[in-house]
């Protein structure tokens, strides 16, 4: 549908047709619609406005970073989270090019990722007369070593710039990798999808030490009785 | 070029889709009347796949879910729009602050809003008369418990009743259990004498009616629910109208300008600006129904001169604009060691937002406050989105070890660490003030020409003093819950963590009203002294904000408006 219909084309029950989409699914079971709801937009959305739209391809249009830049974020991102079996590492996950996207998309990240990447090869350069994606992994690791701490105590801003730009990579680089399909499953995140929430399970209750109080409990909701249309009497109190 | 103007005559013409005229449309489109609604936005439904966001995963976006200048709650968030729109500028006095935060889209803010679902208790009407400051509401909570209690039946809202005071019983559907962090926030608040209870949310845990889908707890009601489980102004009250046949015309994308009146001052329709075509138009109704927001309705009224009403149309009195408050709002997070190392073995996303919280316990005669917040509480094993992992040991610190560094032992933080915060945040009730406003700002426009909002807001020492209240509060259930506080406390130099006016979006009382026409903008069935054809059903007929949030009262006030508009209709008195 355009969403950008105007007065000359007033949707006088557009809503309503619409509706009868969704009201078709809640006649069977909610969960099965709502799976093929998803995939048939999944496929080829993710619910941008035209606008959006517009903003992601003109950032998609634009070019930041060199080849050599990109080779150089992908090999300190590789040194920051190296890969591991089964779910891979940054390159799976994307994550250089979700850097790129990000600097293109927060100009302000740009002094500090472009500074770094220079101060990177200068370093390495300078100790072992080699670029820094050409280092070896422990030439790598020394010059890591020497500004993967920062001072917690300080604003990153007062900080030298190579801490600053060891932190912001250090933060895309994790965020970039467990925002991933990859990230997602080494983390074991079990949501997003639907679900009948019934409460914590006991043996995690147990491993945390705490408990339902079971009056509590009993006025939460039975979802065995979830698909009863709710009835009450008139001082409000739940008959179905 | 000469505005057009249509040629049907509407019986009532409704400005904004949110809840307030979202209800108006419901009502009135049942009762058989003619209904124009007239939205700044574009047309939205949950349930079209083209517009949804529910159930994508983080990456599907190449910002992995980051906010933008379209949306400024993150890139899955339902409202397009946010503290600034494109094109659409306010201006804020010097040495003032104000945040407005606007939602262009067929059901507005009430697509992505956090459905706390809380009535007004008794005192929060007569406020005034427990500790004498604001104003009393001209009407009384039994004049709205009627409508709190068919609003809850039609939209469906989740809770308890547990008999209190001022929180009022309902109808209610039954809650979810509380997740794993909500037990620790139980037991840290109640060593604390802070009561808890069952959240107040109108998602549907349980079926409400055949046209509904029930939750199915993927905790995204930001977003939107595609199969209309939560309450959203469109799928839940517009759609519906539509569908039982009633006669709603819809307008999208048609900014309002101003309300026109004939030669008596009577309201004759409103004027509107095509964002399509960028030319005027005009629509002509019996009735014009408000309903754009408390800050749009007053800038709608302000903009409508003419020589009936030479300061804007229902101001005689001065006041509209004026009394403007946001609820008060502060937060604190703590990590607590007992939450980490957790098994990732089961779902606990639960509903899209808290499944138990605090009302307000306190005694304000033994504070050095008026009025009270209650306590929102958040935490769990969140779905992972940009800023998910970016400091992934942070916490080392509390452990005397080292933050930062590199390799395959940021996993283990990651994982040690997820789910093992919890955050609270007071919203509270500020007191109405007649210095606090929005005026028409002459020397700026929007891009459609028309005046904007200039305001004028500051805090006063009430509203300082209780963010302070807050902090201490949160810091004494941190660390009853056996966990840190995190970050520095902020104190007086920051006013105690209290967020800007606005911030909280829980604008009301811009044209409040009441009995003395003097003294207020609508009287208590949201009409207009001034004009007996325009009514105004969003939060500026407030009197005052209580330490609930508005929307359930935003609703049941537009019914019970609507309600009059039919009676009135129907005698011809209007």
């Amino acid at each position: 549908m355009d969403r950008r219909k105007s007065i000359q084309t007033i949707i006088l029950g557009a809503g309503a047709g619409a509706t009868g989409l969704a009201l078709h699914g809640c006649k069977t079971e909610t969960t099965g619609d709502v799976d093929e709801n998803i995939a048939k937009g999944a496929e080829h959305y993710f619910g941008r406005t035209p606008e959006e739209l517009e903003d992601i391809a003109r950032l998609n249009a634009e070019k930041l970073f060199s080849d050599h830049d990109m080779e150089t974020i992908t090999a300190l991102s590789l040194v920051i989270l190296p890969p591991k079996e089964p779910n891979g590492g940054p390159v799976e996950a994307e994550v250089p090019e979700f850097i790129e996207f990000m600097a293109k998309d927060e100009p302000g990240y740009q002094p500090v990722l472009i500074g770094g990447l220079m101060w990177l090869d200068h370093k390495s350069n300078t100790e072992f007369g080699t670029e820094f994606k050409s280092a070896t992994l422990e030439q790598k690791k020394q010059i890591c070593d020497e500004i993967c701490y920062h001072d917690i105590e300080k604003p990153i801003s007062e900080q030298p710039l190579e801490i600053q730009f060891f932190k912001m990579m250090r933060s895309l680089t994790l965020t970039g990798y467990y925002t991933s399909k990859v990230g997602i499953a080494d983390l074991g995140y079990k949501g997003n999808q639907p679900n009948v929430w019934d409460g914590v399970p006991q043996d995690i209750l147990d491993q945390h030490g705490v408990s339902y109080d079971p009056e509590w409990i009993a006025k939460c909701v039975d979802q065995s009785k979830r698909g009863d249309i709710a009835e009450w009497d008139d001082e409000g109190n739940l008959l179905t | 070029m000469q505005i057009k103007e249509s040629s049907e005559v509407y019986d009532v013409i409704i400005v904004g889709s949110g809840a307030g005229g979202g209800m108006a449309t419901k009502q009135l489109a049942d009762a058989g009347f003619n209904v124009a609604v007239v939205e700044a936005g574009p047309f939205f439904d949950p349930a079209d796949p083209e517009t949804m966001t529910q159930l994508k995963w983080a990456y599907e976006s190449p910002r992995r879910g980051k906010a933008t200048k379209f949306r400024n709650f993150g890139a899955y968030d339902m409202a397009y729009g946010g503290f600034s729109v494109e094109g659409e500028p306010y201006t804020v006095e010097k040495g003032t602050e104000f945040r407005w935060f606007r939602s262009r889209m067929l059901g507005g803010r009430t697509n992505h809003w956090g459905r706390i679902s809380l009535r007004f208790g008794p005192m929060d009407f007569k406020h005034k008369d427990v500790d004498g400051l604001g104003e009393n509401w001209p009407i009384s909570y039994d004049d709205v418990k009627p409508y709190y209690d068919k609003v809850d039946k039609l939209i469906g809202v989740f809770g308890t009743n547990e008999g209190l005071p001022n929180d009022p019983d309902g109808f209610f559907l039954p809650p979810p259990k509380p997740r794993l962090h909500e037990l620790f926030y139980i037991n840290g608040a109640k060593k604390s004498g802070v009561p808890v209870i069952p959240g107040r949310l109108s998602m549907l845990t349980k079926k409400i009616n055949n046209d509904r889908g029930v939750c199915f707890y993927c905790g995204q009601c930001s977003r939107s629910c595609s199969v209309y489980a939560d309450f959203s102004a469109g799928s839940c009250l517009i759609f519906p109208a539509q569908k039982s046949g009633g006669k709603v015309k819809l307008f999208v994308n048609c900014m309002v300008r101003e309300v026109t009146t004939d030669s008596e001052g009577k309201a004759t329709g409103v004027s509107y600006i095509s964002k399509d075509d960028r030319k005027e138009y005009k629509l002509r109704g019996k009735v014009v129904v408000l309903a754009a927001s408390a800050c749009s309705s007053a800038r709608i009224l302000l903009n409508s001169k003419s020589k009936q009403h030479p300061n804007g149309l229902g101001n005689s009195s001065d006041v509209v604009g004026k009394y403007l408050h946001d609820s008060t709002g502060a937060s604190r997070a703590g990590f607590v060691p007992d939450l980490m190392n957790r098994k990732v073995s089961y779902n606990e996303d639960g509903v899209g937002g808290m499944h138990v919280y605090s009302p307000w316990w306190g005694d304000n005669s033994k504070l050095d406050f008026p009025r009270g917040y209650h306590i929102e509480v958040g935490g769990g094993m969140g779905n992972p989105n940009y800023g998910f992992a970016m400091n992934p040991n942070d916490f080392n610190q509390f452990f005397g070890l080292k933050v930062g560094g590199y390799g395959d032992s940021l996993r283990d933080d990651v994982k040690k660490y997820y789910g093992s915060v919890v955050g609270m945040a007071g919203r509270g009730e500020s007191i109405a003030r007649k210095e606090n406003y929005c005026e028409i700002d002459p020397t700026t426009v929007d891009e459609f020409g028309i005046p904007v909002l200039k305001f004028n807001y500051k805090h006063s020492e009430y509203e300082i003093k209780q963010a302070k209240h807050m902090q201490d509060t949160f810091e004494e259930i941190i660390h009853n819950m056996g966990g840190q506080p995190i970050g520095d406390k902020p104190g007086a130099e920051r006013d105690y963590g209290l967020h800007p006016p606005g911030d909280i979006i829980h604008e009301v009382g811009t044209t409040r009203m009441g009995d003395d026409p003097r003294t207020s903008v609508t009287n208590k069935f949201n009409q207009l002294h001034d004009v007996d054809n325009v009514f105004i059903v969003d939060a500026g007929p407030f009197t005052s904000q209580a330490d609930k949030n508005c929307t359930w009262t935003i609703l049941a006030l537009s019914w019970r408006a609507s309600d009059y508009i039919i009676e009135q209709l129907k005698q011809q008195n209007i």
